[in-house]
């Protein structure tokens, strides 16, 4: 039974074949193609027949009247992806595909940098990201070297080379000892993104107050206040002087004008006055007249 | 953490687009080769295959119904301009496309140290049908390798970059 079906097909078959092929047309595509460049698809046969190139990023259609190859302007496909030809007419349909190639020449970055502000000496503290992209906004997916730089203006510079990897690199980067305003760059090629990145003093160190007899109260001075970097704490943040005598406690916060705090209080005799700033403790001292 | 896993599963997410795209697509996913500073929280991972995959749905309706403005919700950007484009572009030639994705191999590939961009790569089947004037011209299996950059939304992850790449 089996063998009877199978000689039947393959009689039919037989018979009908040189009409298919008589009437039919074949084309011949390239394999594939680099988005936005010309190409060509040679069509065999005769007879009245519509090619079709259909992917997700792009549509085309054809007429074809007879055997001709039809040209493609550059630019005519320029969407990277797989693209599926589809030659069809009255009775007949050829079929195939081929994939659109991202331009091998960058031409866009796509590049994220984060924070746009830190403390200084952050290890790794600074990220940035990059997708790269052809003129034509597709995803380079072969492997593409990207120089990251960052630059601050005392000169430092830190510069790492990723290779992509589908399109894709990324880097960490120090904040820097010196506060300021830092450039961070990526390039490919003659391509390249900038972005700042503001790096501030981090928080107060060695704190230190001292205390002098001011008439009849005491004046709390603060020396120039600075992080552990030497980079000036800005004006405006919040220093703590705390004053604990005989089981009872006082504070005031006194924001720094130029680079020092200061507050005139009146104590005991005997007073434990303290300095702080944040999470940050000063020194400690023991009031005596 | 994301860790590697693999899974063959069954996709149960609604179909919210295509009354055609019936049959369901088995996924197989892994994170193996996943370059990122950042750990790849479980939930995330989850969430990002889950928009993607929700975005094939709405990419299958927009491209049958020659409907553009169905692909707001899940692409974004140069990903939603090309599809907008291809979709114009079939409305004035008359076709309509319907895709029906069989299987999706994915693979997280970049996670970015900010966390606000995941990368995929998808070797994905499926069967296409090309209608001209409402004519079934032809149905087509193919294979393709998709890159997909995916950022994050309000309530979810949106496609950012869709593109083929060669296998």
């Amino acid at each position: 039974m089996r063998l009877r079906w199978a000689l039947h097909v393959g009689v039919m078959a037989a018979v009908t074949m040189p009409f298919a092929f008589a009437e039919g047309r074949s084309m011949s595509l390239p394999k594939s193609i680099e988005a936005g460049s010309s190409f060509s698809i040679q069509t065999t046969g005769s007879g009245h027949a519509t090619l079709y190139i259909i992917g997700t990023g792009q549509i085309l259609k054809r007429d074809v009247q007879s055997e001709q190859t039809l040209f493609f302007a550059p630019g005519s496909l320029y969407n990277a992806g797989h693209y599926l030809a589809v030659l069809s007419g009255e009775s007949f349909t050829d079929t195939g595909s081929f994939d659109v190639v991202p331009a091998i020449k960058p031409a866009n970055l796509s590049f994220l940098a984060k924070p746009s502000r830190l403390p200084v000496g952050l290890h790794d503290g600074i990220t940035g990201a990059v997708y790269v992209f052809d003129a034509y906004h597709n995803l380079i997916s072969a492997p593409t070297p990207v120089s990251f730089e960052l630059s601050n203006p005392s000169g430092a510079v830190q510069k790492r080379i990723v290779v992509t990897r589908d399109g894709a690199a990324w880097t960490e980067m120090d904040s820097t000892a010196q506060q300021g305003i830092d450039r961070f760059v990526a390039r490919v090629g003659e391509i390249s993104g900038t972005r700042v990145v503001e790096q501030v003093p981090g928080d107060p160190c060695g704190l230190k107050m001292i205390a002098k007899q001011s008439g009849q109260q005491v004046l709390l001075v603060t020396d120039a206040v600075r992080d552990c970097n030497g980079n000036a704490v800005p004006d405006g943040t919040i220093v703590t002087f705390t004053e604990t005598y005989n089981g009872s406690q006082s504070t005031i916060d006194q924001p720094l004008k130029h680079g020092m705090a200061q507050v005139t209080i009146s104590t005991h005799n005997g007073a434990m006055i303290s300095v702080a700033s944040g999470v940050v403790m000063g020194n400690q001292i023991r009031w005596e007249k | 953490m994301f860790r590697p896993f693999l899974i063959i599963c069954t996709l149960l997410t609604a179909a919210a687009a295509s009354a055609s795209a019936a049959a369901q697509a088995t996924v197989r996913v892994e994170t193996v080769n996943l370059q990122a500073s950042r750990p790849l929280q479980e939930q995330t991972g989850r969430a990002v295959i889950r928009d993607y995959l929700q975005s094939w749905k709405i990419l299958t309706a927009a491209l049958e119904q020659n409907r553009a403005d169905l692909l707001a919700p899940n692409f974004v950007g140069s990903a939603k301009d090309m599809l907008t484009a291809t979709i114009q572009q079939q409305t004035e030639l008359g076709i309509s496309t319907r895709y029906q994705d069989r299987a999706h191999d994915l693979q997280i590939v970049f996670y970015s140290p900010d966390g606000l961009s995941i990368e995929l790569t998808d070797k994905v089947e499926y069967d296409v049908q090309i209608l001209d004037h409402g004519r079934v011209k032809t149905t087509q299996h193919a294979i393709a390798r998709y890159v997909i950059v995916l950022t994050p939304a309000e309530v979810r992850w949106r496609v950012r970059v869709f593109q083929g790449a060669p296998r």
